[in-house]
């Protein structure tokens, strides 16, 4: 989950990181007051912000107001904006890049830094960026500190900030179960200060038991997106008219893959899961049919689920609310037979294979 | 032989009193696996399925009697207290730990593998179906039994369904399993495909490698760039799942800075290819390209 700049700030902030003052606000009129010019902020869950037009300064409350106002009535990538941080506007001398982020590979956490940091962090040569694995075990040591100045050659004034700040960037990351915290640019002001001038905290979903403080955080969704959330089903809108779902989040790839291959474009990714509970099926079918595809494909492999049981969750929903198009369904394993009978039934078009179900689905799709 | 379970794994069941240790402690029984206990906190003295229960790894470890004091452990319990679990194995010297509980909190695996790793602990997954050895009659897992056969073809995944596709169509096909491991769908899991190709590259009972892999990170590159430097001339097959998938969500720069093009499935397709991998483009084309290779 990404939280937006302003809760990333304040995060940073919580250990101690220096970060530009300003306020959230969500109608222009709540501005009361400023010392001095200011930065403002589109507060969305999506990057590329600044490039939409997000972001905007102003040396006089007047012009802080309108501007707010401005980006206030914005939509960036489908997120209206409902908030904008104005923060001081930072004298900015130098800006370095700090990061910490899970390694998958690595299974550790992996410090990232350069002196040359800003918007144009990704195409810095892999030279000059310094990286360390942190063993999760025995944490961040001196030493690694020390080869991190040294590769980054700050001047002394700035090296004891900078160590103090990358640990408190771990301490952030481990205080919040986070995947990523990023400051980018980290500034050195013209005084010689580090002030965070703009953070990024991902935090990890699967620990949100041990912080319902990010519960109902606004995310990168769709409407549609959210509503399966909530219900706990795992899904996302594509670009694609075929309603793709299955059993389990590899075999919804192979699916979406396989259509691929035949010319077809998916319009869902919808993982069932391992269930076959009647009630749970009604509602991946509800999100699927409101996403209005011109076919659906269905594709299941019963292992442990069994596959009579599913398809008659299925027959059961489109029989009592109907369905607004064809389905196509190829259905294997445990209890297969049964369970074709079941979606025959139902006015399913049933397919053998999956190369197969992806061939009829792709054809329906180009006909309607 | 076969890699990681064989005829003398004798298997502790973390969770056993729960649903789906419940179910799986039978499952596994009826394969042949030697379930020898199960731990559930204030359930000892309790039986699931004739297994013994006991309220610690501990107090497993005292009551069974030697010839059945557990060398392998099945977790199942909840994610917010698998780390714990696995722990308690590790305290009692258990060596292979199989961790199929989902949505185990990141920092939490990251450092089970950091201590798994400093106690030469092997650990597979989390979120996993787990391992299963056909010919051994060895399972320590949640995957349907039916979809395997004995064989000789060593399969490793990242996927569960998917997997079961894959080895399905195997089976069908009449190319059997030596093993079939199970890595685990999470960000960060315990054995990795560089490590699962070596245990197969070294069993005389494995004649080819099955890959199943899926976009994200960058394990499959990895794995490519290993089956080149360490000179594995078992023939490798390779399924990437994930082509047609949007890209996934962002990691701030840091994403870019360190995968740097990696990840995507087309990335991954090129690493194995460039390693003499047959890559399927879909999953029926594992059975099709081993036919053809006259395994």
């Amino acid at each position: 989950m990404k939280l937006m700049e302003f809760r990333s700030s304040e995060l940073l902030a919580k250990q101690g990181i220096q970060v530009p003052k300003g306020v959230v606000i969500s109608e222009p009129g709540k501005l009361e007051e400023m010392n001095g010019p200011v930065v403002i902020k589109a507060q969305v869950p999506v990057g590329g912000r600044g490039k939409a037009g997000g972001v905007k300064f102003a040396s006089s409350l007047e012009e802080a107001r309108k501007n707010a106002g401005t980006i206030l009535g914005m939509e960036i990538k489908g997120h209206k904006v409902r908030s904008v941080l104005v923060a001081e506007k930072l004298d900015i001398a130098k800006e370095l890049y700090l990061s910490c982020m899970v390694d998958r590979e690595a299974g550790m956490p992996l410090l990232i830094a350069s002196a040359e940091g800003g918007m144009d962090i990704e195409s810095v040569p892999e030279e000059k960026i310094f990286k360390t694995h942190i063993n999760p075990l025995i944490g961040l040591q001196g030493y690694q500190l020390r080869d991190m100045l040294s590769a980054l050659k700050l001047p002394k004034e700035q090296a004891g900030q900078v160590s103090d700040i990358a640990k408190k960037v771990y301490a952030c990351m481990l205080a919040e179960d986070a995947e990523l915290v990023e400051i980018n640019p980290l500034a050195i002001t013209p005084k010689g200060q580090l002030v965070a001038g703009d953070a990024k905290v991902v935090i990890d979903d699967d620990s949100m038991f041990r912080h319902p403080e990010h519960k109902g955080v606004e995310e990168d969704l769709t409407p549609l997106e959210k509503e399966a959330k909530e219900k706990g089903i795992s899904f996302v809108q594509l670009d694609g008219d075929i309603g793709v779902i299955a059993n389990g989040a590899g075999l919804t790839m192979a699916t979406l893959d396989a259509l691929g291959t035949m010319g077809g474009k998916g319009g869902t990714f919808l993982d069932l899961g391992g269930t076959d509970d009647p009630e749970k099926v009604k509602q991946a079918f509800t999100i699927l049919k409101k996403a209005n595809p011109k076919v659906i494909l269905m594709n299941i492999f019963g292992g442990i689920t069994r596959c009579d049981t599913v398809a008659q969750g299925v027959h059961d929903v489109i029989m009592k609310e109907g369905v607004n198009c064809k389905v196509v369904a190829r259905i294997k394993g445990w209890y297969e037979e049964k369970a074709r009978e079941i979606l025959k039934e139902a006015g399913l078009i049933s397919a053998a294979t999956m190369e197969e179900a992806a061939k009829l689905a792709t054809k329906i799709s180009k006909e309607a | 032989m076969s890699i990681i379970l064989d005829r003398n794994s004798k298997i502790l069941v973390q969770g056993i009193t729960g649903h789906q240790g419940t179910q799986h402690t039978k499952a596994m029984k009826e394969f042949g696996t030697n379930v020898v206990g199960g731990v559930t906190p204030g359930k000892g003295g309790q039986q699931v399925e004739g297994v013994p229960v006991f309220n610690s790894v501990a107090e497993a470890f005292g009551k069974l009697p030697s010839e059945k004091r557990p060398n392998t452990q099945i977790i199942f319990v909840p994610a917010p207290f698998a780390k714990d679990s696995a722990y308690e194995a590790m305290a009692q010297g258990i060596k292979t730990i199989v961790i199929i509980t989902e949505h185990i909190p990141v920092h939490d695996a990251m450092q089970l593998m950091a201590y798994a790793d400093y106690n030469k602990v092997t650990i597979v997954g989390p979120n996993t179906p787990g391992v299963i050895s056909p010919g051994e009659k060895c399972k320590v897992g949640i995957m349907p039994a039916a979809v395997f056969k004995p064989g000789r073809i060593g399969v490793i995944s990242r996927s569960g369904t998917l997997t079961y596709e894959v080895v399905n169509a195997m089976s069908e096909a009449g190319f059997g399993q030596s093993s079939c491991i199970g890595l685990g769908g999470d960000p960060v899991v315990g054995t990795s495909f560089v490590e699962a190709i070596d245990m197969f590259a070294k069993d005389n009972e494995t004649d080819a490698i099955v890959m199943v892999g899926e976009i994200g990170g960058t394990a499959e590159e990895t794995a490519g760039e290993h089956i080149v430097a360490a000179g594995i001339r078992k023939p490798v097959f390779a399924y990437i799942a994930g082509s047609t998938a949007p890209p996934g969500k962002r990691m701030g720069h840091a994403g870019a800075i360190v995968l740097r093009g990696k990840g995507t499935a087309e990335s991954k397709i090129r690493s194995l290819t460039a390693a003499g991998v047959n890559v399927a483009n879909i999953p029926s084309g594992i059975p099709m390209m081993l036919k053809e290779a006259k395994l």
